[in-house]
């Protein structure tokens, strides 16, 4: 979102005004925002994605980013920072450590307190792979050129077919 | 299904819009309580990364097992990635999709898979940024009688479709800011009074500080029109259910009583400037010939506040929320059977406003 005073650079402050009984937002940024004086402590939160990408950010100096993080949807930690959401439940095991941290830092927890969850029985036994999920899979694999989980993948299809 | 425009509102159970009818607590101050909880299911890539193929497995998968789910029993399945971009902004405009599930939303084009089961009351989201979003919309401030109803919903899928879970992080989402709970859980409400006296933003900073986030009416990404607010928890994990509730009435509770403060404030030192204003307010929507929505967003928050007041007599609330929904884009031109030009559906939004007003409000003193 580009700034509503200046229309170049990106808005990073959201002012909330009241005009009459009218409430009307302004999008600054950091540069108009501060030679209008603005006080920023009441803007609109900013989106958590800022805190996801700079908690990755600092992750990514540790590890190779390119790597395959997980097995099962070929995620990397790059793909994670470029779009903010994460590819399958199994990325959670993948990166376990750096999401500890990150949950911790937008939860203030990473442990889960709530409704406990049993897999109901007829799906406790992890289903085996079908033809089709590992198709799939080798398609995305492809097209995200993790060549390497590709040629795991269409031996394991071999061995199906 | 076939993609054409001119969804029929009839099939949809209770028209998807019970929540308006004002019947719950607090509904002249609250328009509507919202429980959401997010689920993935395991064996899937999530939707942003599975390909079509795979979201319309699951789909199909999340279909079979509806047989064995009463509180979706009688449900009806619409598929938006087969439907015209006008009934789907008319799903959101009803607060039955999000913006995203519509793809009307510039950063997210509509997906394969994208459907919605539609129950009473209860809504079904398949293909969103989760697999699953749970939805309940319940009229008024009603957060326990929500939270009951979506758990029993989850509990049923839940038993027949298996959800992505972990040991210590809880229910597995796409954003890790759902992740836990998956739970968000939010009310509509009318602050006029915070907004006149200046307190707004004093009330906003201190909820935060609280845990929890405030939103414009269509929530993540909207912008505040008509001093509604919807206020929601900010964080999903490291606190029960319960606790994320009784936080949220707690605050809401809060709220309402520093709004009802300040009306009487409003009242007490600037009654006749007030009564003037309000009534203004009144006279525009009832003869105004050409309405942006906005405006009309904000007339409407002054008559509702006069309503509140009890200056303003012989107007339901129930008429002021109807008037809050079927004065949309997408409402007006459903009503008109075509597509309106903006122009075209200020004076569309003017008239439906006039017509309302003098049916339903006819003993307005």
């Amino acid at each position: 979102m580009l700034c509503d005073s200046c229309k170049e650079r990106d808005a990073v402050v959201h002012l909330t005004r009241i005009v009459d009984n009218a409430v009307t937002q302004l999008h600054l940024c950091e540069k108009c925002a501060a030679a209008k004086g603005v006080e920023t402590t009441l803007a609109m939160p900013q989106h958590p994605l800022g805190d996801i990408l700079q908690a990755v950010q600092q992750q990514a100096s540790t590890t190779s980013e390119d790597a395959p993080s997980c097995t099962f949807c070929g995620s990397t930690a790059r793909d994670f920072r470029a779009t903010g959401r994460l590819g399958c439940p199994h990325c959670y095991d993948a990166m376990e450590r750096s999401l500890r941290e990150l949950l911790r830092r937008l939860h203030g927890s990473s442990k889960h307190v709530g409704i406990r969850y049993e897999t109901p029985t007829a799906h406790v036994h992890t289903k085996p792979d079908t033809l089709h999920d590992l198709h799939d899979r080798l398609n995305r694999a492809i097209a995200t050129e993790q060549f390497e989980l590709a040629a795991e993948l269409r031996d394991r299809i071999r061995v199906l077919e | 299904m076939s993609a054409r425009a001119g969804l029929d509102l009839s099939l949809l159970p209770d028209g998807g819009v019970r929540w308006l009818d004002a019947s719950g607590p607090n509904a002249d101050v609250v328009i509507s309580t919202r429980m959401r909880l997010a689920r993935n299911v395991s064996g899937y890539a999530f939707t942003g990364r599975a390909r079509d193929g795979e979201r319309l497995r699951m789909l199909a998968q999340v279909r079979d097992a509806l047989g064995a789910v009463p509180s979706l029993s009688g449900s009806l399945l619409l598929r938006l990635d087969d439907m015209a971009t006008q009934d789907r902004q008319l799903l959101h405009e009803r607060h039955l999709v999000s913006k995203e599930l519509a793809g009307l939303d510039a950063q997210h084009p509509l997906r394969t898979g994208a459907a919605v089961f539609l129950g009473e009351s209860v809504g079904l989201l398949v293909n969103e940024e989760d697999h699953l979003r749970l939805q309940v919309l319940r009229s008024g401030f009603a957060v326990p009688q929500a939270f009951e109803t979506v758990q029993r919903l989850d509990a049923e899928l839940g038993a027949q479709v298996p959800f992505a879970f972990h040991r210590e992080f809880g229910f597995l989402t796409a954003c890790p800011t759902n992740t836990g709970t998956g739970l968000r859980a939010s009310v509509l409400i009318h602050l006029p009074g915070l907004v006149l006296t200046k307190e707004i933003g004093k009330v906003l900073a201190g909820l935060q500080q609280m845990g929890l986030t405030y939103r414009g009416l269509y929530g993540e990404g909207s912008e505040v029109v008509g001093n509604f607010f919807q206020l929601s928890n900010q964080t999903t994990l490291g606190r029960s259910e319960e606790e994320l509730q009784d936080l949220l009435v707690r605050v809401v509770r809060h709220v309402i009583e520093r709004e009802e403060e300040a009306r009487r404030v409003l009242v007490r030192d600037a009654g006749y400037i007030i009564e003037d204003k309000l009534w203004r307010s009144y006279g525009t929507l009832r003869y105004a010939r050409s309405l942006t929505f906005d405006e009309a967003m904000n007339y409407l928050s002054g008559v509702r506040l006069a309503v509140g007041l009890k200056l303003i007599t012989g107007l339901s609330v129930y008429t002021l929320n109807k008037l809050l929904i079927f004065t949309q884009s997408a409402h007006l031109a459903h009503l008109e059977g075509r597509a309106l030009t903006e122009g075209e559906a200020n004076l569309a939004r003017a008239r439906y406003v006039r017509e309302a007003l003098v049916s339903e409000g006819g003993g307005v003193e």
